[in-house]
């Protein structure tokens, strides 16, 4: 059982009426002949590593490697404790969770690539602040990462989730988009629903740049990240509000993919250009290459 | 080209912040490490383009060093490689090329010397993604990226050698999925580099070590 891309995915879940996180999995002990136990292990090992990420960010925040973050995580959420967060209690912990993810990977510590380093705190942001709200076991979370990874495997092999390839939009765009399709999984959606709201969440991303100040994972990769996670959760209820995605999720990821060959190359990656290329970017990438 | 698994697009698991740049790094060196048989006493490190620009800011002189210590991609004592290497008696060196321009850009030279003195010269590319390869041993451009079961083979380029390590293999059953062969000149150091799909047993390795031109043979898994 394979399938190479979204269209084909419905059909499979179709037919055999399972979820994409089921059918993903079932791919994967096709294609690598592991069995059930062992596939559902190394995603729950994932899971509790994105756990661990959030909760060293909230508890021990640590400034990061470039000097440029460290700490956002916890601000927010001592703000979330105090007082009524203006967007609401799960969309200010999610962007709190990413942001903290964020932290932790760029201060040296232990994250997992969803679907790369730059953009690994968009699905814990998602999925924890989710979870926590609706009470989910962490079973359900570890199956919910199949149909992220579905969802990440069907962008990687059509279009790109290279940020020096095709910009942010292939990274943090990605990644919103997995969690997009995952949340609504979750909250009920068919999958037909689930790959709309991962087809909305990389059409609200087209065209985002990839311009880290001093070529660092830390601004403004950071804060994209909380972005992403925010575009996961509404993107996912748009879709569980029945809302249509006039755009096919393969004909978005082609559009990605388009789009990303005509972004220049200063604006992909290589710190030339963007929020890098500003006085204050400049400024800054100067001082951290003068320690060395 | 391989399948992409659910772990490619949701993993690796590894210590940040940058899966092309750390995990990459550390993969380069780690690689670099199963090449060489002696003891390391010391490394010295070469860094170009983007390598060289953000090499701090990264942490890819601690990632090459966990490398060199044999530290997998996760491996939380990665932030504290240097002191690690200072316990085990590695001495370190980097430097950063910030001239050289027609490389990749993810490039990095190792220089490995081992506790009699011997020496190797290796480079690799990060590729993204926390993968790898090596593409040149003591000047030798090879490519080696430890994805297969791989046997790495140092030998002189003489006649009927590739028929021997082919004919080890046969015999004990091994499918070959690819295999390369390298040389300096004609006569001269030549490297042959099998990939299998299944494990390959260390008594096959050491078999093929017993050919007198097979200076040695390495299993990388």
């Amino acid at each position: 059982m394979n399938f190479c891309f979204g269209k084909e995915l419905l059909r499979i879940c179709e037919n055999e009426k399972i979820p994409i996180s089921e059918a993903m999995l079932r791919r994967e002990i096709h294609i690598t002949g592991t069995d059930r136990g062992a596939a559902r292990k190394i995603m729950e090992r994932s899971y509790q590593v994105m756990k661990g990420a959030v909760k060293k960010a909230a508890e021990n925040p640590r400034p990061s490697m470039g000097g440029l973050i460290g700490g956002e995580a916890a601000k927010m959420l001592a703000r979330g404790q105090k007082t009524r967060p203006v967007c609401g209690a799960v969309l200010s912990r999610a962007a709190a969770y990413a942001l903290g993810v964020m932290e932790v990977n760029a201060s040296m510590g232990l994250i997992v690539a969803a679907p790369t380093a730059g953009s690994s705190g968009v699905i814990p942001g998602a999925f924890l602040a989710v979870q926590e709200e609706f009470g989910f076991s962490d079973e359900k979370m570890t199956d919910a990462l199949f149909n992220t990874a579905a969802v990440g495997y069907l962008i990687t092999r059509n279009a790109t989730v290279s940020g020096a390839q095709s910009g942010c939009q292939a990274e943090v765009g990605a990644a919103s988009a997995m969690a997009a399709s995952a949340l609504a999984e979750i909250m009920g959606a068919s999958p037909d629903a689930c790959l709309a709201a991962a087809s909305s969440a990389l059409s609200n991303m087209l065209g985002l740049v990839c311009d880290p100040i001093a070529g660092l994972v830390e601004v403004p990769c950071q804060k994209r990240n909380a972005l992403g996670a925010a575009n996961a959760l509404v993107c996912a209820e748009m879709a569980l509000s029945g809302i249509p995605e006039l755009i096919p999720f393969d004909e978005m990821v082609d559009t990605l993919y388009h789009v990303g060959q005509r972004i220049p190359i200063e604006l992909r990656e290589t710190a030339l250009g963007g929020v890098a290329a500003s006085p204050t970017g400049q400024r800054l990438c100067s001082e951290i290459r003068s320690r060395g | 080209m391989k399948e992409i698994s659910a772990f490619d697009v949701i993993g690796p698991v590894m210590i940040g912040p940058s899966s092309s740049h750390t995990a990459g790094a550390l993969r380069i060196a780690l690689l670099a490490r199963k090449m060489f048989k002696p003891e390391i006493v010391r490394a010295r490190f070469v860094l170009y383009g983007s390598f060289a620009e953000t090499c701090s800011g990264h942490g890819i002189d601690k990632a090459l060093t966990a490398g060199i210590l044999g530290f997998e991609a996760d491996d939380q004592r990665i932030p504290e490689s240097f002191s690690y290497a200072r316990e085990a008696g590695v001495g370190l060196e980097f430097s950063l090329d910030r001239e050289t321009k027609d490389l990749h850009p993810n490039t990095a030279d190792i220089y490995l010397t081992g506790r009699h003195g011997e020496k190797v010269l290796v480079r690799g590319v990060s590729l993204g993604g926390g993968r790898a390869e090596i593409r040149g041993i003591d000047g030798v451009e090879i490519k080696l990226s430890g994805d297969y079961y791989t046997i790495f083979i140092e030998h002189r380029d003489a006649p009927g050698i590739a028929a021997f390590i082919t004919a080890k293999l046969s015999e004990n059953h091994i499918n070959i999925a690819f295999m390369r062969l390298y040389r300096e000149g004609k006569g001269e150091s030549a490297y042959t580099i099998i990939e299998a799909d299944e494990e390959i047993p260390e008594a096959v390795v050491s078999d093929i070590e017993e050919h007198e031109h097979i200076t040695s043979a390495i299993l990388i898994r």
